[in-house]
This record gives structure tokens, C-alpha cells and sequence, in this order.
């Protein structure tokens, strides 16, 4: 028998690519309704109304960009402090039938950061170490409430875009209510109702201890594991994620994920193009991520593919941290989507990918997260490297740089780079740090450049609040909690407060009508130089990280060393 | 407009946020899965004779008894309530090590021909109770032997359980805690 085959692989791949697309510009076509033109569904309306009343917010009254900032950032801060308070004390707080300790200090704060910024990086192993209640009170409320605040943003933002000489771009609270009821809550149900036919657990039992001393975990997974992947979280109930066979437990089970979590990232691009009444400016941005998804795909495939000649004794694809159930194309789709979204979710564990497979997780993270990204927050960075080749273009021609018939002045472009480069810079300096005190460096489990690859993965991640890791280093101790705090809650919210402000800036601006120096940006060759403009910049940024470590790893492989 | 005019909306939305998400909508999912898929919810466990729970079928459990099939080797020791990868690095030493160790071993047991890698590389979860068909196969002759069995009649038995999934991208494979019971049923 010939498994894995390439071709059967790559239809399937293509099948899926198609299935996702459709469902991705119909869902599009509905958030344009939900948001933009005033028409949400009845029921949103009927559930909105009195949630307004109890708010004390009147939805026709928008607000300007820093009302609107001010708004995300003090909802945001009650939620750290919740879920912060909540950890410290769930050992004497109900519904705890494991017995989880409430959790020290800087575990706490490092984990209610990391939920409340979309993050879901996971210092502790779920199992042991968090109650039911922190799973749902906790988790899966940031689960929601950081895929609704990431959503709101990308929206706030389309509306810069799409409006005229206003100082207004949206209420908060409007956006992220509808986000939740129109949307997430819906479709999370739905899922969670779906994972759990296919086996992923839901109760509130305690664990069972069999006759031989096998203790089998318990809890509400599957309404977790939905929005997990839907809200493009990644913070799983159990320690090894969607590895898990209570989390994942089928190969139909693992491409409901996969495109669950691609599903609301892929349909913004889409509904940015309704919203802003031209569907290519759409259409384009959604090809782009999509060509940078298959190309991640393929290249990580092939490097699984070709193996480890270390261990050239066995038959077949290295198996090591991967499941038998999802086999090699269903590894390599999850492991692209959930690191070409802000997901971080696994269904296997990158640190024992080959090196040249582990590298399209890393690769992915550091280009930014653009194809798709997080929800909202990917299409946010995916206008910022807009904004930056337009620029760039418009140097080359000679011409004023205008997007959507926009003038793009200084303000816009100090707030586009400042939305692309900011994780860059975290994760360059943070790992500089690392580095050079003990207490980075002793984390690291592997030896060689591929401790290296650990580190800096590790602030990679959190600083574009992915959340997955090469799990091996020991992100539990004081050096990593407090620094991946830092890192998670700046990679967050200094981009979204930019992008805010980017889109008052856009909405002030006066229509440009289009001329014949205008430079279209729903051509081919556009696309195509974004794709450029995105790689060189991520390449510049990280060429030296990647040389050193998976590069530096593949080569001593290949020599077998 | 101050941060004050933002605190009120604030509380009040995450309250209810905290209500709703937190509390309404697990305990709504739990119900009805509860109702829709009950075994399923309550992690496909198997009762033993006695009524005890002897485990869950999507749990791989340690097996070392030559009669049986064994799982893939975990890194936490099968230990359900810590699941986990080894982690180990592709150049790192201990993996070729220790992967070269297993193929010894099986050698050493009188096993010809190619190994297949998921049976003696550590899954990601620990836990992973599926084999893929070939590496069940190379187990066949070992319970045969202790079974006083034909090797034709186990390998009839793993063909007879290959796991239907109307997905694509996964190999042939079986489950090994529902291939242990086939080989007990009369």
C-alpha cells in the first residue's frame, strides 16, 4: 500500500480549499449585513435591544476612534483582572472535581493575558491544573469575548476605509455584542453539538480511576473546543490540545477544525469588499492569504514527506508527536491553519517536526500571521502591509500613495508600521534577552540550534498571540510567564490601538477621485507585490533567526550529525 | 467622555457575557450532547463485568501481555491525566536513541521486514490508541503464537476493524483497545 499519496492529498487539499471559500464569501456576505448596512438578522435585533438597555449605550451614537479604544481597552483590562483573580483562587471556588490548586501569582497573570489577548498560550497543562469553572467561566468566556473584540476591530476598521470625511467609526459595544450573538454563539453551538457526535466530551463528571490505575480525564470540552477553533483562540482543555483524543478524536472530527478555524478569518476579506462596495478589493486580499496558505502547506508536506534521516530505521513518515489518526495531510492542514490564523491550536507537536517543516509554523507566525490571521486581527495586519506596498509602489512610480481612493499621509503610514512591525520587534528583543540571562536559556529542552528555534518560537508566538510552541521549553518558570506577559499584551494591544487610529485617520480623509495615475489594487500584479512586500519584510525582519536555527538544524541532519 | 462612561457598559457587558457564555451556553451544550450522544459525552467508556469502568476506547491503555496488541509507546507513561508529546527534537540524540532501542527490541522478538515509524515513535498525545494497519499486522505473529491461533485468523480480525472516517488524508487504521476486545470475543 502507497501512504501517504501526494496527489490523493493535494485533491483532498483542493476539495477543502474549494469547500472553504464558499462558505467563507457567503458567511462574508452576511457579517456585511450583520455590521454595515444596518440590516442585521431579526433575531440579533430582537437579543440587542434589551442588552443596549441594561448597557446604558445608545447604538445610533458612534463613536471617534479613541472613544472607541478607550471603550476595548476597559473592557479588555476587567477581563485580565477577572480571569486573574478567578485562578487565584479556584482551589476553593465549586465545580473542581480534579482538585486544582489555584494558581501562583505569575502563572495567573501570564494566563489571564494570554486569554484575554486571543493568545491562549498554555504555561500549565489543563488536566491539572485549572477547574471546570476556570474552563468555562474563564476560558471559554475569552474564548468568545477576544474573537468578538479581534472582529470588532477589523470592523472599525473596513469602516475607516469605506467612509467620507467622518470623525466617527462605530460603537464598541455594538460591534462586539453583535459579533457574539450574530455570529460566534450560533455557529459555536452548532460546532460544539458536531464535535461532540464524533466523540469529544461534554460533562461535568469527575474523573474516573480504573480498576489499573489509569486516571481518565473529565469536563465540558466540546462547548470549549468549538469556539476554540472557531474564535481562532487555540487554548485547549487538556494539555496535549487538539491532540487529544477527547478534543480531536476523528479524522472527520480534525477537518471540522481545521475549517472551523479558518471559516470567520476567511470570510472578513469578503465582507470587507461588500462593505466597501467593490467585491475585488475583496476577492484580492482573500487570494493573496490563500496562495500563502497553499504554498505553507505544501512546503511543510514535502519536508514531512521526505523524513528524518536519523532515523532512517523506520518505514513511513516520522511519527514522533503526531497522531496515527490525522495522517500526514490532516497534520500538515492543521498545523498551516492554525499558525497562518492566530490560532495556536495543535494537533501535533512542532517541536518534533523535521526542521524544514517546523519552520512553516515559525515562518507563518513571524510574516505575521496574514493568511488568514486571527479573527479580525489578521485582516488588520493584512491592510497595514496594504497600506505599506502602496507606499512603497507609490515611491517607485512617483505618485501619491492613495488605497481606495484614499491619500495615505504620514499619520496612516507611522500607524501601518506600526501595526506590522511591533511583534517583530518584541520578538527580536525579547529573545535577545533570553538569550543572554540563564533563565532563558536553561528552559530550553533540545539541545543544539534547535533549543534556539524553541525560544524564539516561544515569543514568536506570544507576541503575535498565536499560542502554539515547541512545547519543550519550560514556559512555567518566572523568566518566561513575566516576559510572555509583556509580549502578549503588547503584541495585542499597541497594533489594535494603531489600527484604530488608522481607521480615523482613513475615515476623515476626502475621496480621491481616481485618475489615470492612480495605482488599481484588485489587479494580479498588485497581488502579487503584496505577496513580495510581505515576504521581504518578514524576511529581513527573522532571515538571521531562521539561519541559525531550522536552517543551521536541517543541514546537520542531512549531514547526519 | 471619560473612562467612567466606559466602566458601566463595561461591568454590565461582561457580567452578562460571564452568564451567558460562561454559564448558560456550557451548561446548554452539555445537556443536550448529553442527551443527543450520551456515551459519546461521557468519553466512550467500557464497563467491565463487574459494571467498574475497565476504560475509554479513544484512551490508549497500557498494554504489555504478548496476547494482546500493544498501542504506540506514550511519553507520559499512558498517563490519562497529563497527556503529552516527548517533545524531542528531530537532531536531538535521545530520539534516535531511543527509537533505534524500540527497533532492537522488535528485532529481537523475531520481527522481519520494514517498521512501521508509528509504532515506535511516541504520539502526540500519549494517548493515541489507533495503530495504523501495518504496524498491527507485524503484531500479528506474536499473538498468534501466544494464542495458539492461525496468524490468518488475527489478521482477518484487524482487516474486520479498519475504521471507517469519511474524511480524507489518514492511512488504514484500527483501534487498538476495540482490536483487544475482538480478540477476546468468543
Amino acid at each position: 500500500m502507497n501512504y501517504p499519496d501526494p496527489l490523493f492529498d493535494a485533491a483532498g487539499v483542493v476539495a477543502f480549499v474549494f469547500l472553504l471559500t464558499a462558505a467563507a464569501a457567503v458567511l462574508g456576505r452576511y457579517l456585511a449585513r450583520l455590521f454595515f448596512h444596518d440590516a442585521p438578522p431579526a433575531f440579533v435585533r430582537r437579543l440587542e435591544k434589551p442588552v443596549c438597555t441594561l448597557l446604558g449605550v445608545d447604538p445610533d451614537t458612534e463613536e471617534t476612534w479613541r472613544g472607541y479604544a478607550r471603550d476595548l481597552l476597559v473592557f479588555n483590562g476587567i477581563g485580565i483582572a477577572f480571569l486573574f483573580v478567578l485562578l487565584l483562587v479556584q482551589g476553593v471556588l465549586p465545580l473542581n472535581p480534579a482538585g486544582a490548586p489555584g494558581m501562583a501569582p505569575d502563572l495567573a497573570l501570564n494566563t489571564a493575558i494570554s486569554f484575554v489577548t486571543n493568545t491562549n498560550w498554555q504555561a500549565y497543562a489543563g488536566e491539572n491544573a485549572a477547574s471546570y469553572l476556570s474552563q468555562t467561566a474563564g476560558f471559554t468566556v475569552q474564548h468568545f469575548l477576544s474573537a468578538g473584540t479581534g472582529l470588532a476591530v477589523a470592523v472599525a476598521l473596513v469602516r475607516g476605509l469605506s467612509r467620507r470625511e467622518s470623525d466617527r467609526i462605530g460603537t464598541f459595544w455594538m460591534d462586539l455584542v453583535r459579533a457574539v450573538l450574530g455570529l460566534l454563539l450560533p455557529l459555536a453551538f452548532v460546532a460544539a453539538l458536531l464535535l461532540a457526535s464524533q466523540g469529544v466530551i461534554q460533562n461535568l463528571d469527575p474523573y474516573v480511576t480504573t480498576p489499573s490505575g489509569q486516571t481518565i480525564p473529565m469536563g465540558p470540552v466540546a462547548s470549549q473546543e468549538a469556539i476554540k477553533v472557531l474564535g481562532t483562540n487555540g487554548g485547549g482543555f487538556f494539555g496535549a490540545n487538539s491532540a487529544h483524543p477527547y478534543e480531536n478524536p476523528t479524522p472527520l472530527s480534525n477537518l471540522a477544525e481545521v475549517f472551523l478555524l479558518l471559516l470567520v478569518p476567511a470570510a472578513v476579506p469578503f465582507m470587507f469588499g461588500e462593505a466597501v462596495g467593490d467585491r475585488r478589493q475583496g476577492n484580492l486580499l482573500y487570494g493573496v492569504m490563500i496562495a500563502l496558505f497553499l504554498g505553507a502547506f505544501a512546503f511543510l508536506y514535502a519536508a514531512e514527506l521526505a523524513g528524518n534521516p536519523l532515523l532512517a530505521g523506520t518505514q513511513g513518515f516520522p511519527m514522533e508527536g503526531k497522531e496515527v489518526r490525522f495522517g500526514l495531510g490532516g497534520t500538515a492542514l492543521f498545523a498551516t491553519a492554525t499558525t497562518a490564523t492566530s490560532c495556536g491550536a495543535v494537533d501535533a507537536m512542532f517541536d518534533s517536526f523535521t526542521p524544514l517543516g517546523g519552520l512553516v509554523p515559525f515562518a507563518l507566525i513571524l510574516f505575521g500571521e496574514v493568511a488568514h490571521g486571527g479573527v479580525g486581527s489578521g485582516f488588520c495586519t493584512m491592510i497595514a502591509f496594504v497600506v505599506v506596498a502602496v507606499f512603497i509602489a507609490g515611491l517607485m512610480i512617483g505618485r501619491t500613495p492613495e488605497y481606495l481612493g484614499k491619500k495615505i499621509g504620514v499619520l496612516e503610514m507611522e500607524m501601518a508600521v506600526a501595526v506590522a512591525l511591533t511583534p517583530g520587534v518584541l520578538v527580536l528583543v525579547l529573545s535577545a534577552v533570553a538569550l543572554a540571562v540563564p533563565a532563558g536559556t536553561a528552559a530550553a529542552l533540545n539541545p543544539g540550534p534547535h533549543g534556539l528555534s524553541e525560544i524564539v518560537y516561544a515569543f514568536a508566538s506570544m507576541a503575535n498571540n498565536n499560542g502554539s510552541a515547541f512545547a519543550g521549553l519550560d514556559a512555567g518558570v518566572l523568566f518566561y510567564t513575566l516576559a510572555g506577559s509583556l509580549a502578549m499584551a503588547v503584541g495585542r494591544f499597541v497594533p489594535i490601538v494603531a489600527t484604530l487610529a488608522l481607521a480615523g485617520a482613513l475615515a476623515g480623509r476626502k475621496a480621491v477621485p481616481p485618475s489615470f495615475g492612480t495605482l488599481p489594487t484588485h489587479t494580479l500584479p498588485f497581488a502579487a507585490w503584496l505577496v513580495l512586500v510581505i515576504l521581504v519584510v518578514g524576511a529581513l525582519t527573522f532571515f538571521p533567526i531562521f539561519a541559525m536555527g531550522p536552517i543551521a538544524e536541517h543541514l546537520l541532519m542531512a549531514g547526519g550529525a | 467622555m471619560s473612562l467612567r462612561a466606559s466602566l458601566r457598559p463595561a461591568i454590565v457587558l461582561f457580567v452578562l457575557a460571564l452568564l451567558g457564555l460562561g454559564l448558560v451556553y456550557p451548561l446548554a451544550v452539555t445537556l443536550l450532547a448529553g442527551a443527543l450522544f450520551p456515551v459519546q459525552a461521557h468519553g466512550t467508556l467500557v464497563h467491565g463485568h463487574d459494571g467498574s469502568v475497565a476504560g475509554s476506547d479513544l484512551i490508549a491503555r497500557p498494554v504489555a501481555d504478548p496476547r494482546y496488541f500493544h498501542p504506540r509507546p506514550s511519553a507520559v507513561g499512558y498517563g490519562a491525566s497529563g497527556s503529552g508529546g516527548s517533545n524531542l527534537g528531530p537532531t536531538n540524540p535521545d530520539l534516535a536513541d531511543r527509537v533505534n532501542a524500540s527497533i532492537a527490541e522488535l528485532r529481537g522478538a523475531g520481527v522481519t521486514g520494514p517498521i512501521p515509524s508509528d509504532l515506535v515513535m511516541t504520539s502526540a498525545s500519549g494517548l493515541d490508541p489507533h495503530l495504523t494497519v501495518e504496524a498491527a499486522f507485524i503484531q500479528a505473529p506474536r499473538i498468534a503464537a501466544a494464542r495458539n491461533r492461525s496468524v490468518d485468523g488475527v489478521e482477518a480480525i484487524i482487516l474486520a476493524h479498519r475504521v471507517a472516517d469519511p474524511a480524507p488524508f489518514h492511512p488504514e487504521y484500527v483501534n487498538v483497545n476495540i482490536l483487544n476486545r475482538a480478540l477476546d470475543a468468543p
